[in-house]
C-alpha cells in the first residue's frame, strides 16, 4: 500500500473534516482506493489458494431463515437471470450503506441496500435509519440526466477557502467579487476550526446561505471553494503535486480549471450511518447473521468523521469477525440445510414473486425516472436539515409515489439473461421500504443529534440540540409486515468513562 | 423525442448551459451466440454538461419508452476508480480525451452533430457478453497468479518500523492507480496485458512488502497472462495513449527485466 511518505521515508499524515491535528496516514486523494485495492489483492490470493470461491454478478434477494436462524441466500445471476440457494452455517453481510436512496450521491450507482433490507424483513433489527452524512464538498449537479455526484477529497478543505458573495443574489464572476464583499462563510462563524468543521455543519451553512440567494453556480446552489490564497502561498507546483488529479478531475466534470478561478461545491449524501443492528460479535438480531462495515449501524454514532469507515473496515473485517464468526461456528456445529429444505423453496418464492410483479406491471416510465423523484423527496425531507410537518408530508409523498411506481414502471425484456433495468426495479422498490423507515425514524428522533439536524430542536445559534434525557439511545426498528406499523425498540446508551457534552467548533 | 425530463427538478440557470445533439452508433448484440451489428440512435439537444455515460442512460431511458431494449453497457462508480467502465469510442479506448474513462468524458468535447461509433473491448481473452460489455474476468484471475504478497499480514508492526523514501513511494503509487479498465489490452493490436502485469509489479515490487517474492511473481504473471489468451506486447505504446491514469509504458521494459 504506497501511503504517503515525509522525505525521510516515514508516514505522512493530514488532517481530515472535524480534526484540529494532523494524524491520519493517506495516500494522495485515494486512500481508500488504495486500501481496497489491497484488500482486493489479499482476496485474490485466497482465491488461488482455493479457500475462497467467488460468485461474482451477484444480487442478494433474499436471506433464508430456519427457526429463526441465519442459513443462507436467494442470489439472482445478473448473467443468467438464475436465482440461486446458497446455504451455510452463517451469513455474512458486507454491502455498504444505503445513500442511493437519494439517487443522486457519491455512491457507486450499482450500491444498494437491498441485502440489508431483506434481511431486515426477515426480522434484522434496523438500527437509525435516519442517521445519514452529507458530504460538503462535492462537485454540484447541472443537468437533469447527471447520474451522480462526485466526491472531492475533504482534503481540499485544508488549503482550500469557502466562500459566497455577501450580497444575495450576486450574478458577478468570482474574479470580478472584490475581496470585501466575500464571505468568508465557515471562518467568519466558526474561527477555531474555521473550513475544517465537520461535515455537517459545513453542509447546513452552505445550505442556508444558498436558500437565502447567496448560492452560486448552476440554480444557485453551489458555493465557491478558492485555492487562491495556498496557491499565492506555496506556489502552484505545490498545490497541484497535493491534491494531484482531484484537480484534473474537477476541470474534467465541471469544465472550470481549479488553479485559475474558484471551484464550486454543494453537499451531496456519502455515508449512511444507520444500518442492521448488530452486538458487539457484529451479529444482527438474527442469529447467524453477521453484518459488517457500512451495512451495520455500529461505530459512529450519529455521524463519522474523516477516515473512520476505513478504521471499521479494518476493526470489523480484520480485528472482530474472524473472531466472532468463527465462534459462532464452532458453537453452532449443524450441517448446512438443504437446498430444497422448505425454507429455501419459501425464499426463492419470494424472489420469483417480486420479480414477476415487477415483469407484469406493463406501465410506460423506466425505473430511472422513479428513482430521481425517491431522491429529490428524500434529499428535500430527510436531507441536510428536518422537520416534522416535512417528514409527514414526506410519508405521504413517499406512499403515493411508491403506488405510482408498482402500476405505472416499465421494466423491459424478463427474467433470464441480463436485464439491468430489472436489476434497478428490484433495488429501487426495496429504496422504497426503506425510505419510509427513514422518515419515521427522523420523525421519532426529536433532537437533533449529529448529522440528524431537526430545525425544531437548534440553539439561539442554529447549532444542534440534543436532548439526551429523552434520546440518548439507539432506535432499532422492527419489521412487522407490509403496510403494519415498524416497532421501534430502543437501546440506552452507557457512557461510563466519558460523558457526552456540547461540541462546539466556533 | 424532447431530451428534457417532465419529472424531475430541472435546476433553474441550466436551460442557458450549453446544449448538442449527437448521432451515435452503437454496437448491439443480444448474446455472444449471435451476430452483433451497428445500430444508429439521435440524441437531440442533450446538455454539454453530462457525461457519456448518462447521455446513454438518456438514450436508454427513450429506448424503454419506445418498448426497446435498453443498450447495455458497464459502469458503476462513474467517477474514474472503479474501472468498470469502457468502451470504443470511434475507435479510441475510452474516447479521446487523455487520462479520461468514459464514465468522465463530457459532452463537452464533442462538437454538436458529431457521430460517435461505440463498440466493446476486442480482444480472445475477453469475450463479448451483450452490446458493450464483456467478460474482464481474465484480470482477476492475472492477479490472483500472483498479484499479491503471499504472507499472512499478521501483528500490525509499528508503521514507521520500514521506511520507503517519498519518491520511490510516489513511484509505487503511480503504478497502483491502476484500475483494472482493461483499456490498454483494448488497444494493443496483440490484445497483450502486458501495462496491467507491468503495473501490478511494479507496484508491490517497488514496496519493501512485496520484494521477497518479485521473480516468483513476474515469473506466474507472465504465465498466466498467457495462458488467459492475451498477445505478447506489440511496442505500439497504444497502451500507454489510453490509459485513463496514464501509467508509463516504460514499466513494461522495467517487467522484462523483473522476470529474467
Amino acid at each position: 500500500m504506497p501511503f504517503a511518505r515525509e522525505y525521510g521515508g516515514t508516514l505522512a499524515t493530514r488532517s481530515f473534516g472535524g480534526a484540529l491535528v494532523s494524524r491520519t496516514f493517506y495516500a494522495r486523494g485515494q486512500t481508500g482506493q488504495q486500501l481496497l485495492y489491497g484488500a482486493y489483492q489479499a482476496l485474490m490470493r485466497q482465491v488461488a489458494l482455493g479457500r475462497v470461491e467467488l460468485l461474482c454478478r451477484r444480487d442478494l434477494l433474499e436471506l433464508v431463515t430456519v427457526d429463526g436462524v441465519a442459513r443462507g441466500a436467494v442470489c439472482r445471476h445478473l448473467l443468467t437471470g438464475a436465482l440461486e440457494v446458497h446455504t451455510a452455517q452463517a451469513v455474512v453481510l458486507a454491502t455498504g450503506g444505503y445513500s442511493n436512496v437519494y439517487f443522486l450521491s457519491t455512491n457507486a450507482l450499482k450500491s444498494n441496500a437491498s441485502a440489508i433490507w431483506r434481511a431486515h424483513r426477515q426480522g434484522a433489527l434496523f438500527a437509525n435509519p435516519c442517521f445519514t452524512q452529507i458530504h460538503p464538498t462535492c462537485i454540484p449537479s447541472g443537468d437533469a440526466y447527471q447520474s451522480k455526484l462526485t466526491l472531492m477529497s475533504e482534503s481540499l478543505r485544508n488549503d482550500g477557502r469557502v466562500w459566497l458573495p455577501a450580497m444575495a443574489g450576486d450574478e458577478r464572476p468570482p474574479a470580478a467579487i472584490p475581496e470585501a464583499e466575500r464571505d468568508y462563510f465557515l471562518e467568519r462563524q466558526y474561527p477555531a476550526y474555521g473550513n475544517m468543521v465537520p461535515r455537517d455543519v459545513a453542509s447546513r451553512r452552505a445550505r442556508e446561505l444558498c436558500n437565502a440567494g447567496h448560492g452560486v453556480g448552476p440554480g444557485g446552489r453551489s458555493v465557491y471553494l478558492d485555492l487562491r490564497d495556498a496557491i499565492a502561498r506555496e506556489g502552484r507546483e505545490t498545490i497541484e503535486a497535493r491534491y494531484g488529479n482531484l484537480l484534473e478531475m474537477y476541470e474534467r466534470i465541471s469544465g472550470d480549471d481549479p488553479i485559475t478561478t474558484p471551484m464550486r461545491i454543494y453537499p451531496a449524501p456519502h455515508y449512511t450511518m444507520g444500518g442492521l443492528w448488530v452486538d458487539y460479535q457484529l451479529m444482527s438480531s438474527i442469529p447467524g447473521l453477521f453484518v459488517l462495515g457500512e451495512a451495520n449501524f455500529s461505530e459512529h454514532g450519529a455521524n463519522r468523521l474523516g477516515a473512520s469507515a476505513l478504521m471499521q473496515g479494518l476493526a470489523d473485517g480484520y480485528f472482530i469477525a474472524p473472531a466472532t464468526v468463527t465462534a459462532w461456528l464452532a458453537g453452532h456445529p449443524t450441517p448446512a440445510i438443504a437446498v430444497d429444505d422448505p425454507a429455501c423453496r419459501a425464499a426463492l418464492e419470494r424472489a420469483r414473486g417480486r420479480i414477476a410483479a415487477l415483469l407484469q406491471v406493463g406501465g410506460r416510465r423506466p425505473v430511472d425516472a422513479f428513482h430521481r423523484e425517491l431522491g429529490a423527496l428524500m434529499i428535500e425531507r430527510c436531507g441536510i436539515s428536518r422537520e416534522a410537518s416535512g417528514l409527514r408530508a414526506g410519508l405521504q409523498e413517499l406512499e403515493e409515489l411508491e403506488h405510482r411506481f408498482h402500476s405505472e414502471v416499465r421494466v423491459p425484456g424478463s427474467a433470464e439473461g441480463p436485464n439491468p433495468e430489472l436489476e434497478k426495479a428490484l433495488r429501487v422498490a426495496d429504496f422504497f421500504g426503506l425510505a419510509q423507515l427513514m422518515l419515521r425514524d427522523a420523525l421519532a428522533r426529536e433532537e437533533s443529534c449529529g448529522a440528524h439536524f431537526r430545525e425544531e430542536h437548534q440553539s439561539a445559534e442554529g447549532e444542534a440540540r440534543r436532548d439526551d434525557a429523552n434520546f440518548s439511545h439507539i432506535a432499532a426498528w422492527e419489521f412487522r409486515g407490509d403496510g403494519a406499523e415498524p416497532l421501534r425498540h430502543s437501546e440506552p446508551l452507557c457512557f461510563t468513562a466519558l460523558q457526552p457534552s456540547t461540541r462546539s467548533y466556533r | 423525442m424532447t431530451s428534457r425530463p417532465t419529472d424531475s427538478g430541472l435546476a433553474p440557470g441550466s436551460a442557458s448551459r450549453p446544449r448538442l445533439s449527437l448521432n451515435l452508433r452503437v454496437w448491439r448484440q443480444e448474446s455472444p451466440a449471435e451476430p452483433g451489428g451497428f445500430q444508429s440512435y439521435r440524441l437531440e439537444q442533450v446538455s454539454a454538461d453530462l457525461s457519456l455515460l448518462e447521455a446513454l442512460d438518456q438514450l436508454n431511458e427513450q429506448l424503454i419508452a419506445a418498448g426497446e431494449r435498453p443498450v447495455h453497457f458497464e459502469h458503476d462508480c462513474r467517477e474514474g476508480i472503479c474501472g468498470s467502465c469502457g468502451f470504443l469510442v470511434n475507435g479510441q479506448a475510452h474516447g479521446p480525451q487523455a487520462a479520461t474513462t468514459v464514465c468522465q468524458l463530457y459532452l463537452r468535447q464533442f462538437e454538436d452533430g458529431a457521430t460517435l461509433s461505440l463498440e466493446p473491448w476486442r480482444s480472445r481473452a475477453f469475450p463479448p457478453i451483450q452490446d458493450l460489455v464483456v467478460d474482464r474476468s481474465a484480470l482477476d484471475r492475472l492477479i490472483s497468479a500472483g498479484g499479491y504478497c503471499s504472507v499472512n499480514t499478521g501483528q500490525a508492526p509499528e508503521g514507521n518500523a520500514m521506511l520507503v523514501g517519498q519518491e520511490q513511494a510516489a513511484s509505487a503509487f503511480a503504478t497502483a492507480s491502476c484500475i483494472g479498465c482493461g483499456a490498454c489490452v483494448a488497444s494493443c493490436r496483440n490484445a497483450s496485458a502486458s501495462l496491467f502485469v507491468a503495473a501490478k509489479l511494479a507496484h508491490l515490487g517497488q514496496l519493501p512488502q512485496g520484494q521477497p517474492e518479485r521473480q516468483k511473481r513476474a515469473r506466474s504473471m507472465g504465465q498466466q497472462m498467457e495462458a488467459e489468451g492475451f498477445g505478447s506486447c506489440s511496442s505500439n505504446l497504444e497502451c500507454e495513449a489510453v490509459c485513463p491514469k496514464q501509467i508509463s509504458a516504460d514499466w513494461i521494459s522495467w517487467m522484462r527485466r523483473e522476470a529474467r
